[in-house]
């Protein structure tokens, strides 16, 4: 990275540190995720392109490695780099209408 | 602890926000041009903003202490329209001398479009033509990746255009690097829910911290914090990093940045 700064670099910790920190938020944040798929399994119809993605992102979370957020938000992402002729929105959804 | 709200749309707050910022150590505020959260129908409407921009919100915000600058642009929100984008651009110029503007932007892009292309476009030479720095919007979500792609391939195309007197705001882990990279600032926008939040933002810079990043919390009339930088602090602080580290940051950062406008003052310099 050009021009680091000072802050750059995570300082040593244990992964006991890092859950010290950071699992009560984590675990909520599950929970919450959880109660929302359980509404979705209570609820009628059919998964809609944001929850198709949604789950398509699931597996990631178990995958290795330190870069999960960046792959969910490659995922999501509309892959196309020509501009569109007109948007019928003014708002993102979330997830690229096109993933199949 | 000090630190500079380098982004934040403070017409759209309540003077309850500036007293919060203010207390919890804000020394300065950068507002960019913004949507409304309608589209204005005419330039008459955009001039009464720039006027509110560059005389008005500047003395709300002395009432607490704290320098107030701006920057000028439409929208790209409000771009799609462009006989109103013309006619707005050819407003900018008699705004632009006033002592507290920064620079051309929010620009940028926000469905990808190409009549929002063309628009930016005509911001970036208005900005080269008039020396100005430049503040750039990336799309939200899903429209990110590919918008930062064409908003950073338009602006190395062009040859007056110097990438270090350009922040590229609202990265996120899918696009920081490649900002960086190019020579560009990056900025981290410090949401509740649909950009990054301190947790996370604190993540990025401990993996891609440099000299060319600064942290805002882009607060406005949705749902968004006005002290969502002192609260990543606070979280850098919790991790074990420097306060020396962390002021130079949340500070020292996007003093550097500003500065590059003769129109800015270092506010510790003020003191």
């Amino acid at each position: 990275m050009p021009d680091p700064h000072p802050l750059a670099g995570t300082p040593r910790r244990s992964r006991d540190q890092v859950a010290d920190l950071h699992f009560m938020d984590a675990r909520y944040k599950l929970l919450d995720l959880a109660a929302f798929l359980d509404r979705l399994e209570r609820a009628t119809g059919a998964d809609d392109h944001r929850v198709r993605g949604l789950r398509q992102a699931l597996p990631i979370l178990l995958e290795g490695g330190d870069d999960r957020v960046a792959k969910i938000l490659h995922l999501w992402s509309d892959p196309s780099l020509t501009p569109i002729e007109k948007a019928d929105t003014k708002s993102a959804s979330g997830v690229w209408p096109g993933l199949k | 602890m000090r630190y500079i709200e380098p982004h934040g749309h403070m017409v759209s707050r309540t003077t309850d926000d500036y007293q919060a910022m203010a207390l919890a150590g804000c020394a300065a505020i950068c507002e960019p041009a913004f949507w409304a959260g309608f589209d204005r129908k005419s330039a008459d409407g955009f001039h009464d903003y720039f006027c509110q921009l560059t005389q008005h919100e500047p003395k709300r915000a002395a009432k607490y202490g704290l320098p107030h600058y701006c920057w000028l642009c439409i929208n790209p929100k409000e771009s799609e329209d462009m006989a109103l984008a013309a006619d707005v651009l050819a407003l900018i110029p008699q705004f632009i001398g006033a002592p507290t503007v920064l620079g051309i932007g929010e620009i940028g892009l926000n469905k990808n479009t190409r009549n929002e292309m063309k628009i930016l476009e005509q911001h970036i030479e208005l900005a080269v033509k008039h020396d100005q720095l430049i503040l750039v919007h990336t799309p939200h979500l899903e429209d990110k990746r590919k918008g930062t792609r064409l908003i950073t391939d338009v602006l190395k195309a062009h040859p007056g255009v110097r990438p270090e007197r350009v922040i590229i705001d609202h990265v996120e882990e899918h696009t920081i690097a490649g900002v960086l990279d190019q020579g560009f600032w990056a900025g981290i926008t410090l949401y509740p829910e649909s950009k990054a939040t301190p947790v996370r933002a604190v993540d990025m810079l401990e993996n891609f911290a440099s000299q060319r990043v600064w942290l805002n919390s882009a607060c406005d009339w949705g749902h968004s914090d006005p002290i969502a930088v002192p609260k990543a602090a606070a979280e850098m602080r919790r991790r074990g990093h420097a306060a020396a580290a962390i002021d130079s940051l949340v500070y020292g950062n996007p003093v550097r940045f500003l500065s590059q406008s003769k129109n800015f003052q270092d506010p510790q310099a003020l003191r």
